[in-house]
Formats: C-alpha cells, sequence, structure tokens
C-alpha cells in the first residue's frame, strides 16, 4: 500500500531506457517517502524481466504474462493497472512519455480519477499548501514541466487524489543501478482476475518497430543545427562535419518542423535531451525548448550569424559567421591538426 | 444509413508567439492576451473525418469545441472546409478545467448526440502537448482507442482498420466501432477552405454571437437553419457539477516561473581562417574531440 509503481516498457524481452530511468528517480523518491518501490511488468514472456530490473532496487515485482498482452493494446493493459492500483493504492505512479505512456497513462487516469501531468522534466518531494481551504499537504509529489513552448516551468501537484500520476521522457532522469545483487519479490498476477476477454478488442494486424539507427542521446559529440541554417541542402554541411567529428547530427523543433531533418533527431524539451561532451549549435537562436534539451552540455560552440542569439549566452564559444562559412573551416582545420 | 462522426478541436494561443502577459495571477492561461489558431493536429483530425465523409453514404461530421464565445471560430472554419457544423460548449462553470474536467465535459456532450460511430481528435494541443484529452474521453464514453493515426486504410463492416506511427515504428491495427481515434501531424494536411461552402457558411453562427449582432436575421436564420451553430452551456449537458471545471480538476498548479538560464562567460570570434584553426588546435588538444 502507499508505495511507488514504475510501469515497465518492454520490447523484445528488453526493459527500455526509459523505465529503468524512472526506476532510478522512484528509487530516490521510495528513500525520501520511506516506502517501497515496486515495478509491474506486462506483456508475454517476462521470466528476464527481474534480473533487468532488481538491481534498480525494485522491492516487488508484478508480472503479468499473457500472450494476448503482447503487442500493446489500450484496453488491456488499461484494466490491469487500474484493477490493480485499485488494490494497491500506490500514492505515485510513473510512466515513460512514450508512445505506449502517452496512450495508457490518460487511460488510466481517467478511469481512476487521478491527476496526470504529462512530460514531466523534474520530480521532487514537498509540501502545498490550499489556502482557500486552509488545508497543508505534507509529501505530495512535485511534478514540474515546462509549458507554454517552454516559456515557463510549471509544478503541478495532485492534492486529493491517488495516485499521482506523471510521465518523463526518455534521457530527462538518469539512470544508475543501486545493487547489482539485490533482488526484491517477484508477484505473478493471475491476468484474468484484471483484465476481461471483451478487452481485447483492438487487434494487430502488422508491427515493424525499427531500432532507432540514430544514437543521439549517447553520443559524446552533436552537431546541432535549426532554422537558421536556411535548408535541407546546407543540413549536409553539418553532416559533413559529424562524419569528419564522429559525432550525431541533431536538430531544433523548427528545423523539424521546416523538414530540415527528421523528427527522430530533434533536441528540446518535445524532443530528446542529451547531454554530450560537445555540443555544436549551427544557426539554432536558442528557444527555451531547445535550451532546455541540451544545456547541461559540457562544452557549447554557437554558430550564429546573429551576434545577439539568446544561445550565444550559454555557449562557451561563439563564432559570430555564416555556417557555409564556418563549418567547412571546421572540417578543414579539424583535418589538418588531428594527424 | 447515417454515420455520425465528431471531430474534437480545440482553439489554442499560438504557443509560437507568446507575450508577457500569457500566464495570469492563479497560474492559469490568459488566453485573451494571444492570438487564437485552429490546433495543428486537430487539422489533420478533421482531415480524415472528411475523407471518410467523402466514402461514406450518410456520414456527417461535426465538431465538438469547448472555449469561450469566439471559439465559434474554428467550428465556422471546420465548415468551409466540408464539416457540416458543430457544437460549442461554453461556460464559466468550465473555466480552469485540467484534462481530466475537460474530458470529462466534452464526455457529457458527447453522450448528448446519441448515436456517435467515430470521434476523431488531434494528437495534442500545442498550448499544453498533453495528449491526454483523446485518450481520456474514450475511457470515460468506454470506447476503444487508436492514437498516433496516421493514415485510416479502411472502414467497413463495423470495423476500422487504421496505420499508427508510432516513436520506433509503425502498427496496422484494427477494431471496432465506436471508436475514438487521435491523429499525427504526420496525417496529411487538411485541405483548404472551399469558396463555395466559405460563402455559405460565413454567417454562421451561435445564439450567442446572434444576440450580439443584433436581431435584424433573426427571420434569416430561421430559413436557413445550416447557419445555426449548436451552443451548449452547461445546464445543456447532463453532469454532475463536482466534475467540471477547477473542483473536477485533480491537478493543481502550485507555481510558474519564468525559464531563466544562467549566463555564461563566452569566448567570442569572428569565422576567420586563424582563429578557427586555434579553437579546432584547442578541441584537439583538450580531448574534446578527435
Amino acid at each position: 500500500m502507499n508505495n511507488i509503481f514504475v510501469y515497465l516498457e518492454i520490447e523484445d524481452g528488453i526493459v527500455g531506457d526509459v523505465s529503468l530511468e524512472l526506476l532510478t528517480k522512484g528509487r530516490s523518491l521510495a528513500k525520501q517517502l520511506n516506502c517501497k518501490l515496486e515495478a509491474l511488468a506486462v506483456g508475454f514472456k517476462l521470466e528476464g524481466i527481474g534480473a533487468q530490473v532488481f538491481p534498480y532496487g525494485v522491492d516487488v515485482l508484478h508480472l503479468a504474462d499473457d500472450k494476448r498482452l503482447f503487442p500493446y493494446t489500450s484496453l488491456p493493459h488499461t484494466s490491469l493497472l487500474v484493477n490493480l492500483f485499485k488494490e494497491e493504492k500506490p500514492q505515485i505512479a510513473l510512466m515513460g512519455a512514450t508512445s505506449i505512456g502517452r496512450d495508457l497513462g490518460p487511460r488510466v487516469s481517467s478511469a481512476l480519477f487521478s491527476g496526470l501531468t504529462a512530460d514531466c522534466t523534474s520530480l521532487e518531494v514537498g509540501t502545498y499548501e490550499d489556502k482557500k481551504a486552509g488545508k497543508v499537504y505534507e509529501n505530495l509529489l512535485y511534478q514540474i514541466r515546462p509549458a507554454f513552448g517552454g516559456n515557463i516551468v510549471a509544478t503541478i501537484v495532485n492534492p486529493d487524489c491517488r495516485p499521482q500520476m506523471a510521465t518523463v521522457r526518455e534521457g530527462v532522469m538518469k539512470k544508475e543501478i543501486k545493487d547489482a545483487k539485490f533482488i526484491g519479490k517477484t508477484n505473478k498476477l493471475d491476468v484474468a482476475k484484471y483484465v476481461a476477454d471483451t478487452d481485447f478488442v483492438v487487434e494487430v494486424i502488422e508491427r515493424h518497430m525499427e531500432k532507432s539507427k540514430l544514437n543521439i542521446k549517447g553520443s559524446p559529440i552533436i552537431v546541432s543545427g535549426g532554422y537558421g541554417v536556411g535548408s535541407a541542402e546546407n543540413f549536409k554541411l553539418l553532416h559533413e562535419l559529424a562524419a569528419t567529428l564522429g559525432a550525431e547530427v541533431g536538430a531544433s523543433r523548427a528545423a523539424v518542423d521546416a523538414g530540415f531533418a527528421e523528427h527522430e533527431r530533434q533536441i528540446g524539451q518535445t524532443g530528446t535531451t542529451v547531454r554530450p561532451k560537445l555540443y555544436i549549435a549551427c544557426g539554432i537562436s536558442g528557444q527555451i525548448q531547445h535550451i532546455a534539451g541540451m544545456q547541461e552540455s559540457a562544452m557549447i560552440i554557437a554558430i550564429n550569424n546573429d551576434p545577439k542569439a539568446p544561445i550565444n549566452q550559454i555557449a562557451d564559444y561563439v563564432i559570430t559567421g555564416n555556417i557555409e562559412e564556418v563549418l567547412p573551416k571546421m572540417i578543414k582545420y579539424y583535418k589538418k591538426n588531428s594527424k | 444509413m447515417s454515420f455520425k462522426i465528431i471531430v474534437l478541436a480545440k482553439q489554442v494561443p499560438d504557443t509560437r508567439n507568446v507575450g508577457k502577459d500569457a500566464m495570469k495571477a492563479d497560474g492559469t492561461v490568459n488566453r485573451a492576451a494571444l492570438p487564437a489558431i485552429y490546433n495543428p493536429e486537430d487539422l489533420n483530425a478533421l482531415e480524415q473525418a472528411l475523407r471518410l465523409k467523402n466514402k461514406i453514404e450518410g456520414a456527417t461530421v461535426h465538431i465538438l469545441t469547448m472555449g469561450p464565445a469566439r471559439a465559434a471560430e474554428i467550428i465556422r472554419e471546420s465548415m468551409y472546409r466540408g464539416a457540416d457544423g458543430g457544437y460549442l460548449l461554453s461556460g464559466r462553470e468550465f473555466a480552469g478545467s485540467d484534462t481530466l474536467a475537460t474530458s470529462y465535459a466534452l464526455a457529457c456532450a458527447i453522450r448528448k448526440m446519441g448515436k456517435v460511430d467515430l470521434i476523431i481528435c488531434g494528437r495534442q494541443a500545442i498550448d499544453g502537448d498533453t495528449a491526454q484529452v483523446g485518450p481520456q474521453v474514450a475511457e470515460k464514453l468506454g470506447f476503444p482507442q487508436i492514437t498516433y493515426a496516421e493514415e485510416i486504410l479502411d472502414l467497413s463492416n463495423s470495423k476500422i482498420t487504421v496505420k499508427r506511427r508510432l516513436e520506433r515504428g509503425v502498427e496496422i491495427v484494427r477494431g471496432p466501432l465506436p471508436m475514438l481515434i487521435t491523429v499525427n501531424s504526420s496525417a496529411p494536411e487538411c485541405r483548404p477552405r472551399h469558396a463555395k461552402l466559405t460563402m455559405k457558411y460565413k454567417r454562421a453562427v451561435t445564439p450567442t454571437e446572434k444576440q450580439e449582432a443584433g436581431n435584424d436575421y433573426t427571420d434569416y436564420f430561421d430559413t436557413h437553419p445550416y447557419l445555426n451553430i449548436t451552443e451548449w452551456g452547461v445546464g445543456d449537458i447532463d453532469h454532475e457539477i463536482q466534475w467540471l471545471g477547477l473542483s473536477g480538476s485533480p491537478t493543481k498548479v502550485k507555481q510558474i516561473e519564468n525559464v531563466v538560464f544562467t549566463a555564461k562567460e563566452s569566448k567570442r570570434m569572428t569565422a576567420s581562417d586563424v582563429e578557427i584553426e586555434d579553437l579546432m588546435k584547442e578541441l584537439i588538444a583538450n580531448h574534446t574531440i578527435g
């Protein structure tokens, strides 16, 4: 009762990074709140899940193993969470802000009348005073998220409803093993008790999941372009520099919207959060929603026509100039000096 | 055979042009201070609805939107593009709603419409980016859902087949009607306004707008019933008041902060050969690259 639950995303028997990141966060919240951390695996052939998640300090792992629960469809997974939460009454439930989490979370919250905050960038514990009602709430989950295109950051609380639900994007929280030898309890659920046959109404006819070819999150160097790059043609310069440096190419939301780069390259609040060793921002003005996704880069080089571009404020090096001029020079002088 | 399609749409502040007055002191959005637009993905949803209307005999497309009086603009905008009409759900009782209270109000309004075969909406609105209202409405109505639709492939024998675009892949799924579908921005763009329809519907108004315009046209609206946009207040839907507005919203805004980043001391350079070569040498020397 009153524990923290994390819904695990599983593909090919592997627990997704976003879930392991949430377990890491969940572990530290559980310590603060003096409660247990529980994980929920819903799918098929889940024997290998325990070994993957127990090192993150999972006290109880619930397994709902049924052939019909993979691939994911909305209603059966919703029923499982709703009915399990009615029994277990968690105080907090976390899931990834992924294709699955953003489909499942709202449904569960709607059924349980519990508040849900999407795409949190930080989760903390604190007090809340409802001045109108004259009530003070202790140990609430602060669900902190950007809003309004990233121009503001809002702290959201759910004073009265449980569980307090939140989704978090991949890469926002850090993943850290607590104890490689730790083994918690496993609780095998009787699926028929939680899910009705009538929940299986949507069938998946075809499914093509690609392992992302890009690894923006894991790349130590990122060459990233914004709307100021000007064209998809000019983006090739970024790819050339990236190939020379062994880097990955990223993009701002504006560049993706303009069709200069693929959606999966998007960096920022609505894309990937990155922390590379070196971030080279080309033609990026530096909207808050972009900066929030890369500000923790160890070193930032900003290349921009506009000497007053907001991104310059957080950059270590500011090069004022055209990317058509600067990038070929960077390639040239890297090649000349790297031998 | 009738086939009723409801498109859930939202008039949103254009978050690409946010000014200083965007937020009120209580942390809710000051919508009056921002230009209002048709939420982009709701237009993708409207397009999918209009394509079905063209294919299915007897199909109708109506917009349902919750918002202030001026939100009727997006209902007219939809009619210019081929929708049959719309419902505006409006009133101060709905103010301060979070996604859950919004979905409750929308679900109450849909129940009031009788038999609905299909609900289509945008995946998410650009003011909140939550993607919650679609699934929350589906749950309240007991409808199954198909999210992130890119294309409706087939509708036959009371089953709908949809191609979904996921973060890391594509799925084709089939489910029964009634169904709720949310549509991605990767779906085809909405058709433009149709000139004849724009002429036909430009005087379409809600009762509130009619009052503001005066009584000169009363007879005209009686003889042209398609110009009447339905407007519902809290009294027109079956509801329990505690689930609406602020009291129906489990999430509360504790605090709003403007985003401020800590400025670094940056080294300023030009694009000269010497400076760029020095920079590359420095980055190689300190093992940042290479």
